[in-house]
């Protein structure tokens, strides 16, 4: 079993025909994902990977029945195209790419509010339901299928904890990696509350990093409405207090939050046992399974 | 160029930050009014540019760092005698790690009150906030911690920019005296475009002074331009400086790493943010100390893992060297051939190197590296032991 998405999903890459798009809709593909369209502007008609390239997300959610997209459009354009599958009746889009301007970001949250679709990433690594489908760029051979869920901050971080669990003979549902950005579409609670549903996921992992303030508010969320048992980790700790520099995105919130310790300590207080290194986070999920 | 987020953040969120000449002539552009100034670079020039404006002037370094003030580097100065004493205390000072070769030399305004007044983006909510107080002039990150009922705020749709009504309320809410609120909140209306138009992460003017004429003036001015927008605005690409920094930060400028140099002695490099700061979190963890903070990004090629390892070379403080891998969309046999390719060229490595290589093609990276040059680990844990051991050993 799976959350978001899973074999039946009819994805469509948008930016299907630069470099990366190209690269990885082969490898999505060749995981097993059912790739039905692509789109770039200008570029209709064409085949890449064997699959349709539309002109416009609409087009290509008419002509195939796409239900999600995976986004590998360059920073400049990739507001636009996350503002474009906004606009069509998607479940999910899925942001890879990395570098849009945080103010565009703001303006896209503001739609987001306004539509059904989710909205993962951007700068993640994708999502992955292990034996099913992956959209994005995860290195599919590491995963394996089982019971625990992940949620993550950091792409490169969440392969590292799967390492670990799947060298003990433990699978995952579902891996979804939320994006480090300051402005995010699917926040941990919005994944937490994913995996409450799913009945197959046992046990959830979930790897967090200095910065902001999205674990403290997950810690309470698990604390309040949470029966599935959650592991946390924090990326960070050794972080120096940094230069302090008359910089407004400090005081907006005074301060107390964002420290490696008050996220820590927020999940202690919530249950949330929080291992200190990576290999700790599968000792805790075997505990737990 | 990389700033270090005040709560140690080390995930990719890179501002380019002004200088305040630099963005009091913006604000002035935009209508926000500004002190007489102007910038030097010489005891004469700050002499002649302090005549020319009339006395009593602030002689201010310019440099990137905070409570420049308090560290010395800005001074009033009545007369063309300590006009020059100023000049000749502040240029060339080093102002906490930052030599000063520049200054502005700016009339000193007759203030009775100071506010603080900036726009940011409040992550938390993905809104922009406009921010006012009338507890300016003093170390407003303080205001902000023991009394954040001190600064008024207000979020503001993005798609819609600031209403007027928004401004006044603002003003109204932090308390400003009824004789200048119109125009702070003009003031404030001004900057929040200005912020929006240049793709700024913070705009801020902290003190907005008001004289005994009711009259509002910036006396300083933070710009903080998101360096993912640049590609918008050329014009103010081109204000960033290059100098600025330690010799390695340039370094890392110049090659477009995340990098933080950090006070120990295990060089870190890998790939992904939160990665790297768990390499470095378990460098502590078995007893090291990071020497910095490297991250190479995703999808390096081999000419980018030669130049990494070409920064942590340049640390004198770095006696072994942890290069540790998850590849995704990085390639193991790519980051091997760099990490060949960099360390070919010596005669003899200058410090130990372990490798962890993982994911993608980590099995042909392995292959491919030459083990004669670095010592290969599997595991992420056994790796960091490793490094630590043998920068121990070294010291």
């Amino acid at each position: 079993m799976s959350i978001l998405v899973d074999e039946d999903t009819r994805v469509v890459v948008q930016g299907i025909t630069g470099g990366e798009g190209k690269f990885h809709t082969e490898q999505m593909i060749e995981y097993g994902t059912n790739i039905v369209a692509g789109t770039s502007p200008g570029k209709g008609g064409q085949e890449v990977a064997g699959v349709p390239v539309y002109d416009t997300v609409e087009e290509a959610v008419d002509e195939e029945d796409a239900d999600a997209s995976v986004v590998f459009v360059p920073p400049a354009f990739a507001a636009d195209a996350i503002f474009e599958a906004l606009d069509t009746d998607l479940d999910l889009v899925v942001a890879i790419t990395e570098g849009i301007p945080t103010q565009d970001m703001a303006k896209v949250n503001k739609r987001l509010k306004e539509v059904d679709t989710r909205l993962q990433g951007p700068n993640c690594p994708g999502i992955i339901t292990p034996g099913e489908a992956k959209l994005g760029i995860l290195p599919g051979n590491i995963f394996s299928e089982g019971n625990v869920g992940l949620v993550s901050r950091s792409g490169t971080l969440t392969y590292q904890v799967v390492d670990s669990l799947t060298e003990r003979g433990i699978g995952q549902t579902t891996a979804i990696g939320i994006g480090g950005d300051p402005i995010i579409g699917t926040s941990f609670i919005d994944a937490l509350e994913e995996f409450e549903q799913d009945e197959e996921t046992d046990v959830i992992a979930m790897c967090g990093e200095i910065g902001g303030e999205d674990e403290e508010e997950a810690a309470a969320y698990i604390a309040e409405n949470m029966d599935t048992p959650v592991v946390g980790f924090i990326a960070g700790r050794t972080a120096p207090p940094g230069k302090r520099m008359g910089h407004a995105g400090a005081i907006v919130s005074g301060s107390g939050t964002g420290t490696a310790e008050s996220k820590i300590d927020a999940l202690n207080d919530a249950g949330v046992p929080v291992g200190d290194t990576p290999e700790e986070v599968a000792d805790h999920v075997e505990d737990l399974l | 160029m990389l700033l270090t987020h005040p709560l140690g953040n080390l995930r990719h969120e890179s501002q380019m930050r002004l200088h305040e000449y630099q963005a009091k002539d913006v604000f002035a552009d935009a209508g926000i009014p500004t002190p007489p100034s102007a910038l030097a670079t010489t005891v004469d020039e700050v002499v002649e540019q302090a005549e020319e404006i009339g006395y009593p002037v602030a002689v201010k370094a310019q440099v990137h760092v905070g409570g420049r003030g308090k560290a010395g580097g800005i001074k009033l100065a009545e007369d063309a005698t300590e006009a020059r004493e100023a000049a000749e205390d502040i240029l060339g000072m080093d102002l906490k790690g930052y030599t000063v070769d520049k200054v502005l030399v700016e009339g000193a305004v007759d203030f009775v009150n100071e506010l603080y007044v900036g726009v940011t983006m409040d992550r938390g909510e993905g809104k922009p906030v406009a921010m006012v107080s009338t507890q300016g002039g003093v170390n407003i990150e303080e205001v902000a911690e023991e009394n954040p009922d001190a600064i008024a705020r207000e979020h503001i749709d993005p798609a819609f920019g600031m209403h007027p009504y928004q401004a006044r309320k603002v003003v109204y809410d932090a308390g400003v005296p009824a004789e200048v609120a119109r125009d702070v909140a003009s003031i404030l209306t001004t900057l929040y475009d200005l912020w929006e138009d240049t793709d700024a992460s913070d705009a801020e003017i902290n003190p907005l002074m008001i004289t005994g004429d009711d009259e509002v003036i910036a006396a300083d001015a933070v710009l903080n331009i998101d360096e993912d927008a640049l590609f918008r605005h050329p014009d103010l690409a081109e204000m960033e400086d290059e100098a600025a920094g330690d010799d390695l930060e340039a370094k890392a400028n110049e090659y477009g790493f995340d990098y933080v140099r950090l006070d120990g002695n295990v060089g870190i490099i890998g790939n992904g943010a939160g990665l790297v700061m768990t390499t470095l979190d378990l460098v502590d963890y078995y007893g090291g100390k990071p020497a910095n903070f490297l991250d190479i990004g995703g999808g390096a090629k081999a000419e980018r893992v030669a130049n990494a390892l070409d920064m942590v070379f340049s640390d004198e403080n770095v006696d072994a060297v942890v290069f540790n891998i998850f590849g995704g969309i990085t390639r193991g046999d790519e980051v091997a051939k760099g990490i060949n390719e960099a360390l070919e060229q010596f005669d003899e490595i200058p410090k130990e190197v372990v490798v962890r290589l993982a994911g993608t093609n980590a099995e042909e990276g392995r292959e491919i590296l030459n083990d004669e040059l670095v010592t290969v680990e599997e595991t992420l844990e056994g790796a960091v032991q490793r490094a630590v051991e043998y920068a121990e050993d070294a010291e």
